[in-house]
């Protein structure tokens, strides 16, 4: 048996390695799949939490946290696209045109 | 034995390719990682005993997201950006500001207590198969989140339309 605690590290790697290329990549697209890697970072430790603890919750919001990535990056590719069209770049630093 | 095997082997793998998604220069080769990553995150969710989940973690993360992605870079001209610095130049600050957080939540683990033990047990959900025991739940108890989700998916198709067509001159 695998302890529960395995898991929750993986879960926390994961989240911290999304954290980190959030932070430090300036592609938008790059910085949009830290994201999604910190979602399922969170749904690793939800379904862990849902077989250690024999309930179905945990396995709801794993459900609903995959249906709110799939709203957000429906969204948000949206937006890059519509920042493409004006600026033609995907570097976040490039994007200053609200700079006073 | 065999089951920390197969929990190393993928844990390993999940960790390596996270690492590879977000060090890669050029975006398709980090979709395509992350493609790769997606499946070893399904055979784990199978190994915790969350089929339906695992099933959509396949359909909706790899089959519609992933291919909305790789869609996005392939309509952009990203030419520009492969000559770019991958990393902002003072990433070892952040670097060692994750590895910290990371440290702190590994050693806050040492004081977690689990809570009450439910009824979903191997034995019920081999009776009662896992998706008949989530729909259950999802439909009765989360009857009222389930509807404000399908209400979220409509405000993104709406969004997604509205901010992502071409400009029409109307004059």
């Amino acid at each position: 048996m695998v302890p529960l605690d395995w898991y929750l590290i993986l879960s926390a790697t994961v989240f911290m390695i999304g954290v980190f290329g959030f932070l430090t990549r300036r592609n938008i697209i790059i910085m949009f799949l830290s994201i999604e890697l910190m979602l399922n970072a969170v749904n690793i430790s939800l379904l862990s939490f849902s077989h250690y603890m024999q309930d179905m919750r945990g396995q709801i919001l794993a459900f609903f946290v995959i249906a709110v990535a799939a709203a957000e990056a429906a969204i948000g590719l949206a937006i890059i696209i519509a920042l493409f069209k004006n600026k033609a770049t995907v570097h976040v630093d490039e994007m200053n045109e609200m700079k006073g | 034995m065999i089951q920390q095997l197969f929990f190393a082997y993928f844990s390993a793998a999940i960790i390596l390719l996270s690492v590879l998604v977000i060090t890669r220069r050029n975006p398709v080769h980090s979709v395509m990682w992350m493609l790769l990553l997606f499946f070893h995150l399904a055979g784990l969710y199978l190994f915790l005993g969350a089929e339906f989940i695992a099933a959509i973690q396949v359909i909706v993360y790899a089959g519609a997201i992933l291919v909305l992605f790789l869609f996005v870079v392939l309509l952009l001209n990203l030419r520009e950006e492969l000559k770019t610095n991958r990393f902002i130049t003072s990433w070892p600050v952040s670097l060692i500001i994750c590895a910290g957080i990371l440290l702190l939540i590994i050693s806050s683990l040492r004081d977690f207590l689990l809570g009450p033990i439910g009824k979903y047990s191997v034995e019920y959900l081999r009776k009662e198969t896992n998706t008949v025991a989530l729909g259950k739940v999802l439909y009765t108890e989360f009857l009222l989140p389930f509807e404000i989700a399908s209400l979220v998916l409509l405000v993104a198709i709406i969004g997604a339309i509205v901010l992502a067509k071409r400009r029409v001159k109307s004059h």
